[in-house]
């Protein structure tokens, strides 16, 4: 499915040259749920970018069912399959629920089956299928509906950055749900989540740990997990949810 | 009533009529009331002296509706049309005006609407106005609307006042003055784009005890055009009052928002806000990520911007 080769990624910073992502090499195949963990700051969302298209890397591949998507951008890939949902989601004046569902699907979907979508993220339909996306939602309300919306795109690759950032309990285990769901039916689809959450990491068939921008483990839930269990990288659903 | 294709094109954009509307209407085409009908309820009748309508909405009734779209078709047609509103107490009534331009000729056309709404006691109207041009001529499409609204107690007025696009010229121009309990809500949308540009001016004067106004304007200015919104509340009693210009700017386009706002009595309470960017980045971005292009993202963001 994903393929990434040696990938590095620098930014320029106060004249200096720092490197958030140093040489990483990950394959995810189909059918699995990978997440990747680690410290903050150790460049797992700059990692979910690079391969959305968000953010070029300064060298390296990403290849995605063997094509070069290295110099793709965003739209191509997306078109290719790959999703992306946003660790703060984005509002926007105007664009209904309705709207960003049916864009996301590329499809003229009947309401009955944008409703189908926002129940699976615990959301009452009725309620929210023509509010606006906009900041009169809750960041809670807004986490659900921009995880609908990967929904309705059915990529074959989604990445999810840190679905847990800005959420209440309450979406949270909601949340857990959606993704215990998804790695049931997940069939050759595959699902790579950024997550320091450890009812998230238990759901994973391979953990990847992320430090400095260095791959510094990568591994079956099991061989990894462990390890990790009372760090920063696997925490109780009690803390962290309102990072 | 035959219509040609370009009417009814026209019709369509503006007032969302493909056929003879319900209830009470008159369609004005190339300066001549081309179809008009009065209902048991509400009376059309042309002005004499000047150019125009008186329109009678009688008092206690219920979902009224007055369909006045204007149309034209002709290059270098210049009009100044005077509609009078006078709406009965506790009467509800829609009102749907709007006008297209169609000028595929080398010289200007040129619609100057003033509207003025008398609204009795306890009286409900919403207003809705569409203002639209098409034509390849290097004649100007024109549009300058006069809007006056003197709101008597506890009435109630909703405007929604929308410039879709090819309008060359604008000056659009409201004045309201709402009494004890009055309440008016605006939703202005104004699209510029080429070499356009676009006048909008609101005076809207709070004058009686817990008389209310929320005024909110959005617009986009493409291409080299040009917006001045200037929207002024005016607060001389206890009364609440609320502006809001809200814009997004592209390529070489240029906003000037002047919000503005008047106390004259120690218990009003006003606000305003402004706000002028481009389109976020990220709204591209997150567009993007769902297959959208750039170009597709951007008329997205726009049409829900200006919904």
């Amino acid at each position: 499915m994903l393929k990434i080769k040696n990938l590095s990624f620098d930014v320029q910073s106060e004249g200096q040259n720092k490197e958030i992502i140093k040489d990483i090499s990950i394959e995810v195949p189909d059918g699995k749920l990978f997440v990747i963990t680690g410290p903050n700051g150790g460049g797992k969302s700059t990692l979910a970018k690079l391969i959305a298209g968000i953010e070029k890397p300064t060298s390296g591949q990403i290849i995605f069912n063997d094509t070069d998507i290295t110099d793709m951008s965003i739209t191509d890939r997306a078109k290719l399959g790959i999703g992306f949902a946003f660790q703060q989601p984005v509002r926007f004046k105007g664009i209904q629920v309705l709207d960003l569902i049916r864009i996301a699907s590329g499809k003229e979907l009947s309401i009955t089956e944008v409703c189908s979508y926002l129940s699976k993220v615990g959301l009452c339909a009725a309620e929210y299928i023509n509010r606006e996306v906009n900041s009169s939602l809750s960041g809670g309300e807004l986490k659900r509906i921009e995880i609908a919306t990967v929904l309705a795109r059915g990529s074959l690759l989604t990445v999810f950055d840190e679905p847990e950032a800005g959420i209440d309990l309450w979406s949270f285990s909601n949340l857990i749900e959606v993704f215990e769901r998804q790695r049931r039916e997940i069939k050759d689809r595959s699902i790579l989540i950024i997550s320091h959450q450890e009812r998230i990491l238990n759901i994973a068939d391979e953990i990847i740990v992320l430090k400095n921008g260095v791959l510094e483990t990568k591994g079956t839930k099991d061989e990894v997990l462990p390890a990790l269990m009372g760090t920063s990288s696997a925490v109780k659903e009690c803390r962290g949810v309102n990072n | 009533m035959d219509l040609n294709n370009i009417q009814k094109y026209l019709l369509k954009e503006i007032a969302d009529i493909t056929e003879v509307p319900q209830g009470a209407y008159n369609i004005r085409s190339d300066s001549q009331s081309i179809g008009r009908q009065s209902t048991e309820n509400v009376e059309i009748t042309p002005k004499e002296g000047v150019s125009g309508l008186d329109i009678f909405i009688k008092p206690n009734v219920k979902d009224e509706t007055v369909h006045i779209p204007v149309v034209m078709t002709k290059s270098g047609l210049k009009e100044e049309v005077y509609n009078d509103f006078f709406i009965g107490d506790n009467a509800q009534v829609l009102i749907v005006a709007g006008c297209g331009i169609d000028n595929c000729g080398a010289h200007d056309s040129q619609h100057d609407g003033i509207h003025r709404f008398y609204v009795g006691k306890n009286a409900k109207v919403k207003y809705v106005e569409k203002h639209y041009g098409s034509g390849d001529g290097a004649g100007k499409r024109i549009l300058n609307p006069v809007t006056e609204v003197y709101a008597e107690e506890g009435s109630t007025v909703e405007m929604e006042m929308v410039q879709i696009k090819g309008v060359d010229d604008t000056t659009r121009t409201t004045v309201a003055e709402l009494k004890k309990g009055a309440s008016m809500v605006v939703r202005e949308r104004l699209m510029t784009h080429e070499e356009q540009q676009a006048f909008s001016v609101y005076t809207v004067n709070l004058n009686g005890k817990d008389a209310n106004a929320d005024i909110v304007s959005r617009g986009v200015a493409r291409d080299n055009s040009f917006q001045k919104l200037d929207l002024k509340i005016v607060g001389n009693a206890e009364c609440k009052g609320h502006t809001e210009c809200d814009s997004i700017i592209m390529d070489n386009g240029k906003i000037l928002a002047v919000p503005a706002l008047e106390a004259n009595d120690v218990d009003a309470s006003l606000v305003h806000e402004a706000a002028i960017g481009k389109i976020a980045g990220e709204q591209l971005i997150k567009l993007m990520t769902l297959g959208l292009t750039e170009a597709e993202a951007e008329e997205q963001i726009i049409n829900g911007f200006l919904r």
